[in-house]
């Protein structure tokens, strides 16, 4: 047993955190969360020379090839930094689903150009309010075209092509559910901003009328496809909450041996330390979990919706319980736009709900603890 | 990141599976299976006799306190084979609650500070389980405040003279030997005024009375001493060291409490799969499912953080001040998860005669037995305290006693 990462992977998750700390500062994160950006263009050119983009993408597809492991320690990182890129939704959802159902022409196409930084893509999954499920998905798609509305779609209004959830059947059943693959640029398509929680995460709402669409794996295997998307980017997201988990808790701590207040460091009251202290047990039980959806997401190991749920659960609990009680910590000062908590405080919320809420994924993990118990 | 055995474990574990599987006393399996935090007790034997028993034959086959060196009465293991041994003992290894405090905090220490000819001499019949041992250190006037303690030890000759009160010492009315920490200067400032010894719990002037819990069971006791001898060769570490030495302890004492502690979560999801609540199945329920989730999530948490320690131990790292965190987490979430099941059970939840649901009585010994585990080893204050301290290098508490001689600290709270 080794539960950990190799020292290759640590020391390729401190150039990422040294490059981060470079090109990506909290000013940069503010320039689009000011609305100045709908992204940073630096950085995501940036992240595609240092191999980031393409971490996970198989070497024949443009890709370093190097693993999932690789991955989740360049979301960590990403996490902690708060970049304001649209890597999820390019890497950890359109990537992997062109991954898991691509046909041969697609990968080649796609996979090269977001290893590169050239195509931004997403996953249009949702249509309104609601949990991930194949009764909501009510865009249809017939002859070979889209009719329909999907929002929130992260990213939408920058992205290149979307992989796009749609109705092909009305047995009722899950394989009414298809996949598709919509170029942006060749029209059909109209994508419109939104506003949002986090403006440092792009939302957008995406209307397609009479759109041109090729299919992304076979016809009724949708929803199987989603559920694997779904289970992989829940691993890779959790990493990511969690990297913002520890930056809340550092910043802090930073804050609490700094600021005095009656004469000395906040940071030695007892009810600031153990405030801070309950922020590390649910960082470090979240990372715990995290590790275990690693494992899981990298080997393709049976247990991976287990985990995946798991990993999901305690990292959005971690991310938002630290993300709050950082703004606590800092008082007066954590309330102002001018600190930098209030953002972290935001993505905390806003990747909560991402990838279906909170609840949702709790009932999933029971309902999976429970198969695994029947087998 | 991996779960699979080496060449080296999987060997290590098919041994270990075998010799269980020819050895243990299969007899109790079920019932040690079924019992639950505060409820191991095994009908018509005395737990005490088996759970002997089965150290010894752990111990003259080499099972025994598995990392301890082989001199000493062990097996010079690795962590990862601790583990191991761990999981392939499974139910039996409830048979070693009495001897977690001698294998986990006495031993350590006298391995650390006894002279060679005593470790040999103790250390292999305390890994048999043919001796027990216990650790005297809290006092009424020093449980957190371990170092408040009052216990005299004073120099006569070549021995020492123990009077004074120990308190909450679990194991003492069926211990042979126990770690005493004592105070032997108290004109000087309270840490620096304390010795460590080992004695015979049979030495003249010792007595233990056993104390009623408040879940009704007798685990610790009262231990008096009265003009008790200690010969000075069975000091621990220097004289009025005994705060170095003691820390020895209380930090074996976090790894090897928090190690294996029991969060009542498998006990919960077992019992919502099988309960009926008026409205349907409890494990359809959205409420239950959500309070359930959140303790599946803390419980696998806790699991495979204790398997990053044992994957940084087996690297060589030195077990830290972050492995407060089980005993802190598990502490809570049983007491918890013990309510909750009580209370899906309505009224009903409140009865505990044999007649009645098994479960019903099991969360119920969870819920009267969790108190105890949030204040033994220290309590979820001081926990946090260590966190914040050692972990986040946060700034100590502020300490008023900390530069005053001990004779002159105040002894009561009001007035
Ligand atoms: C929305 C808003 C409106 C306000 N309006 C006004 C106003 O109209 N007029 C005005 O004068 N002020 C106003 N304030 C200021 C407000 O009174 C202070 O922010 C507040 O008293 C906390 O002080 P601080 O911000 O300096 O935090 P700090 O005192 O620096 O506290 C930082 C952290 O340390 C903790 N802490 C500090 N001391 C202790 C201690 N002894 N024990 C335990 N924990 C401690 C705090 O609880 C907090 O978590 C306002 C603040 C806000 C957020
Ligand atoms: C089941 C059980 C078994 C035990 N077995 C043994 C044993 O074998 N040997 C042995 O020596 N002892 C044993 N103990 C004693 C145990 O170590 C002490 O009870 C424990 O350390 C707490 O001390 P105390 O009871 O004096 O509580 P106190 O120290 O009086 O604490 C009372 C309350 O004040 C809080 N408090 C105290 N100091 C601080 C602080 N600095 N900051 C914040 N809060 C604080 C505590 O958290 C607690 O809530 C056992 C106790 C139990 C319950």
């Amino acid at each position: 047993m080794n539960f950990d990462f190799s020292d290759e992977q640590k020391q390729m998750r401190d150039e990422a955190r040294k490059f981060l700390a470079e090109k990506c500062p909290p000013k940069a994160v503010r320039t689009v969360l000011d609305g100045n950006a709908s992204y940073d263009k630096d950085l995501w050119q940036g992240l595609a020379e240092m191999g980031f983009l393409g971490v996970a993408i198989p070497e024949e597809f443009g890709g370093a090839g190097a693993g999932h492991l690789e991955l989740c320690v360049i979301a960590e990182e990403m996490g902690r930094a708060l970049a304001p890129v649209p890597f999820s939704s390019t890497v950890y959802l359109a990537a992997e689903a062109i991954l898991i159902a691509g046909s041969a022409a697609q990968k080649k196409k796609w996979l090269p150009a977001i290893a590169s930084g050239s195509a931004i893509g997403t996953l249009a999954l949702f249509e309104g309010k609601g949990n991930p499920s194949p009764e909501a998905i009510k865009l249809a798609a017939a002859g070979g075209t889209l009719n329909g509305v999907k929002k929130p779609v992260p990213d939408g209004a920058i992205a290149d092509f979307a992989i796009v959830a749609a109705r092909t059947g009305s047995t009722g059943r899950d394989s009414d559910i298809s996949l598709f693959l919509v170029d942006m640029k060749a029209g059909g398509v109209e994508a419109k901003a939104l506003t949002s929680l986090d403006p440092s995460r792009g939302q957008a709402e995406l209307t397609f009328k009479n759109c041109k669409a090729e299919p992304l794996g076979a016809a009724g295997e949708g929803w199987s496809v989603l559920s694997q998307v779904l289970d992989r980017a829940a691993v890779l997201m959790a990493f990511e909450q969690v990297g913002g988990a520890d930056r809340a808790l550092e910043m802090g701590r930073d804050y609490a041996l700094d600021r005095i207040a009656f004469g000395r460091p906040i940071g030695s009251f007892q009810a600031v330390k153990h405030m801070l202290a309950d922020m590390y047990v649910s960082a470090t039980l979240a990372r715990s979990n995290c590790y275990y959806g690693a494992w899981a997401l990298s080997t393709n190991a049976s247990e991976l919706p287990e985990a995946a749920a798991a990993a999901r659960i305690s990292a959005t609990q971690a991310f938002q319980h630290c993300a709050k009680n950082n703004i606590q910590v800092h008082g007066g000062m954590g309330f102002t736009w001018e600190f930098d908590c209030h953002m972290y405080y935001r993505r905390a919320n806003a990747t909560a709900l991402g990838l279906g809420s909170l609840s949702y994924w709790e009932d999933a993990l029971i309902d999976r603890m429970r198969k695994r118990n029947a087998a | 990141m991996n779960f699979d055995d080496t060449p080296q474990e999987a060997a290590f574990r098919a041994e270990a599976k075998a010799w269980i599987a020819a050895n243990a006393p299969k007899q109790y399996e079920e019932e040690l299976r079924k019992s639950s935090l505060g409820r191991t007790q095994l009908k018509g034997a005395n737990i005490l006799e088996v759970a002997k028993v089965w150290q010894k034959k752990k111990a003259d086959s080499g099972w025994a306190c598995l990392h301890w060196p082989k001199e000493y009465g062990g097996r010079g293991a690795s962590p990862i084979e601790r583990v191991i041994w761990q999981q392939e003992e499974g139910p039996f290894g409830k048979l070693s609650g009495m001897f977690i405090i001698g294998h986990g905090m006495c031993g350590p220490t006298m391995m650390a500070f006894a002279g060679e000819d005593q470790k040999r001499k103790y250390l292999p019949p305390l890994a048999s389980g043919e001796k027990i041992w216990c650790q005297l250190f809290s006092e009424p006037a020093g449980g957190s405040d371990v170092a408040g303690l009052r216990t005299r030890a004073e120099k006569k000759g070549d021995d020492w003279i123990i009077n004074g009160q120990k308190i909450w010492t679990s194991g003492a009315h069926y211990s042979d030997y126990g770690i005493l920490l004592t105070r032997t200067d108290p004109n000087v400032a309270k840490h620096k005024g304390l010795t460590m010894f080992f004695l015979d719990m049979k030495s003249p002037g010792v007595e233990v009375k056993p104390i009623k819990q408040a879940n009704g069971a007798s685990d610790f006791n009262e231990v008096y001493f009265t003009d008790v001898r200690i010969p000075d060769s069975q000091r621990l570490g220097a004289v009025n060291d005994g705060w170095n030495v003691s820390l020895t302890t209380l930090m074996n004492e976090r790894m090897s409490i928090g190690a294996g502690v029991s969060t009542g979560f498998p006990e919960l999801f077992e019992f919502c799969n099988g309960l009926m609540l008026d409205d349907g199945p409890a494990i359809e329920d959205r409420n239950v499912r959500s309070k359930l989730a959140n303790w599946a999530v803390k419980a696998s948490g806790l699991k495979y953080t204790s398997m990053r320690a044992i994957s940084a131990l087996s690297k060589g790292e030195r077990p830290g001040p972050e492995n407060s965190i089980g005993k802190l987490v598990a502490g809570s979430m049983i007491q918890d998860v013990a309510a909750y099941a009580l209370d899906l059970q309505g009224a009903a939840g409140v009865l505990s005669g044999p007649e009645d649901a098994e479960a019903t009585g099991k969360f119920q010994a969870m819920l009267l037995r969790a108190p105890g585990t949030r204040v033994e080893g220290g309590t979820d204050e001081i926990m946090r305290n260590i966190i914040a301290e050692r972990v986040l290098g946060l700034p100590g508490d502020i300490r008023v006693d900390k530069d005053v001689p001990f004779n002159k600290i105040p002894t009561k709270g009001r007035g």
